[in-house]
């Protein structure tokens, strides 16, 4: 590991301030990812800042009838809210189905959204790779890209998204509330949070430099059945190939996010206006502009087969 | 990886009388060698926890992950290092109440906080319910992953007398004791010589189960 500065943040402002004067300064949370990541030397901070005691760590009703979860609230509590078991069931699954145990005690909610990609050539530094290194071309493209992304992919990245927990958010609409260095707070709908690749992939979010994720809101309760199928190479503990997150309304309407094929956790309008028809049509929907390879079109068939079995299953309980 | 590996091979020597050694004399040994050192790079930093109950002063390059300060520092051997990557839980320590992957997180980070591993849990001639389960069970065979297993199963049995649900919860709000939740709680943990099976049944003991 490169050595670094490390500083504990003693308030949200301070800490945004820091990030954005110091020159390679990042944030740390939960550190699952990052240390990690710091270990092999693909991310190599020059100064950390502990954001761990601002006490962003409580999940909170809003005036508007949902809940503002804080950035610091670990994947384990939000997962057992009472009230997120309750009227956001989906996300619980999620999170549920993402990690361990011991990681989900420590990986935080902001810091879930930002988690890079497991690419196996991202966590390579022998092979190119223009997320790690601008510039440096794809190993991925042409080699052993079976656990990679169909939707949202460009000539420069290949890489998808890993997080189970995004894919939840994504499908409840949720917003990721920040502060920059500046003081001034921003409210970032999740459908804008995550970059696409194109040209820069090592770009994966919208935040400015030194800006905090300070909490993540979800509007008040959508009701439905909600339901969050993984498929996956290990029953626990394992990324996923494909998973869908869905909600699915009494008058037959229902919505869907996908997580395993996307550059970012995919979601379309389309797959949603689908799905009085089907399975079939939701995944053709859902799958529109997908770009495969050799190895990883498999997920196309996966997609619509899980899908399947989700509208099996819910004709079973109806 | 860290200059903490240049401790290694002086570690490795005393390793022997330190296994011989009760955990009270390792505790206590803990704070004799809780000396700063010096280092190429990062300037050092006071790191204030409580092990096993006991207080320690350490002086800690901050790249120095919390694995590194039990084990290296504090001669608690008792916690492995698998993959160093939070991949096979052998780092699986407790931390103010919840069970973590010591290798995923940084000393610094942790300053003022209490930390259980399994020398904490029991003492050779007291032993954790759990450690005398997974004896009586046989819940191991080269015993390397064993520490962090039972530091993992101690919490995990919390975990389920707290409500807190899992991917094997089929209500979210009904959180049972059932073999489909332990091995899945248990997924972080990994076993490779495969004596799954019987850590289920040291588990189902301690939390008074029938085991069949």
């Amino acid at each position: 590991m490169k050595t670094f500065t490390y500083e504990r943040a003693t308030s949200v402002q301070a800490a945004a301030k820091a990030a954005a004067s110091v020159q390679g300064a990042r944030f740390i949370a939960g550190g699952t990812n990052l240390l990690d990541l710091m270990k092999l030397q693909i991310e190599t901070p020059t100064h950390l800042i502990d954001v761990n005691h601002l006490g962003l760590d409580r999940i909170e009703k809003t005036d508007g009838g949902g809940v503002r979860i804080g950035a610091l609230v670990r994947n384990t509590d939000l997962a057992a809210d009472k009230s997120v078991r309750q009227d956001y069931a989906v996300l619980s699954r999620a999170l549920l189905a993402g990690a361990s145990g011991q990681l989900r005690n420590k990986a935080t909610t902001g810091g879930n959204l930002l988690q890079r990609t497991r690419c196996t050539y991202f966590y390579d530094t022998r092979m190119p790779c223009n997320k790690r290194q601008p510039g440096s071309g794809c190993g991925a493209l042409q080699g052993m890209n079976r656990s990679l992304a169909i939707l949202g992919v460009s000539d420069a990245c290949i890489a998808q998204h890993p997080s189970d927990m995004a894919v939840a958010m994504r499908l409840l609409d949720a917003q990721v509330d920040t502060m920059g260095a500046d003081g001034a707070a921003r409210a970032i709908p999740i459908a804008d949070f995550h970059l696409l690749p194109g040209d820069t992939p090592h770009r994966e979010s919208a935040l400015r430099p030194g800006e905090i994720i300070t909490s993540v809101t979800l509007p008040k309760p959508i009701g439905g059945t909600h339901v969050y199928r993984k498929v996956r190479d290990r029953a626990s503990y394992a990324f996923a190939l494909v998973s869908v997150a869905a909600v699915f309304g009494k008058d037959g309407t229902a919505r869907f996010a996908f997580g395993g094929i996307g550059a970012k956790p995919w979601r379309t309008q389309e797959a949603d206006a689908a799905a009085k028809s089907g399975a079939k049509a939701v995944a053709e929907a859902a799958l529109a502009g997908a770009r495969t390879t050799h190895h990883n079109d498999f997920k196309k068939t996966l997609v619509e087969r899980t899908l399947a079995s989700l509208y099996r299953q819910r004709e079973a309980r109806a | 990886m860290s200059s903490d590996h240049l401790t290694r091979r002086g570690l490795l020597q005393g390793s022997a009388a330190l296994a011989a050694a009760s955990p009270v004399a390792a505790q206590a040994q803990a704070a004799a060698v809780a000396t700063p050192r010096r280092n190429g790079g990062s300037a050092m930093m006071p790191v204030e926890l409580t092990v096993n109950g006991r207080e320690v002063h350490l002086q800690l390059d901050p790249r120095t992950s919390l694995l590194d300060t039990l084990r290296e520092h504090l001669h608690l051997t008792g916690t492995k290092k698998g993959c160093d990557h939070g991949q096979c839980g052998a780092c699986t320590v407790i931390v103010e109440g919840r069970r973590i992957n010591s290798c995923l997180t940084l000393a610094v980070m942790h300053d003022g906080e209490s930390i259980t591993t399994i020398e904490g849990l029991g003492t050779p001639d007291k032993l954790h319910p759990m450690q005398k389960a997974f004896i009586v069970h046989d819940g191991y065979q080269c015993g390397y992953c064993t520490p962090g297993q039972i530091c993992s199963a101690v919490a995990v049995l919390d975990e389920i007398k707290a409500g807190i649900p899992s991917h094997a919860t089929t209500e979210l709000n009904d959180v049972s004791l059932n073999d489909a939740e332990l091995r899945e709680r248990m997924s972080g943990n990994i076993c490779r010589c495969a004596a799954y099976p019987n850590i289920i049944a040291a588990m189902r003991d301690v939390a008074g189960e029938k085991v069949a």
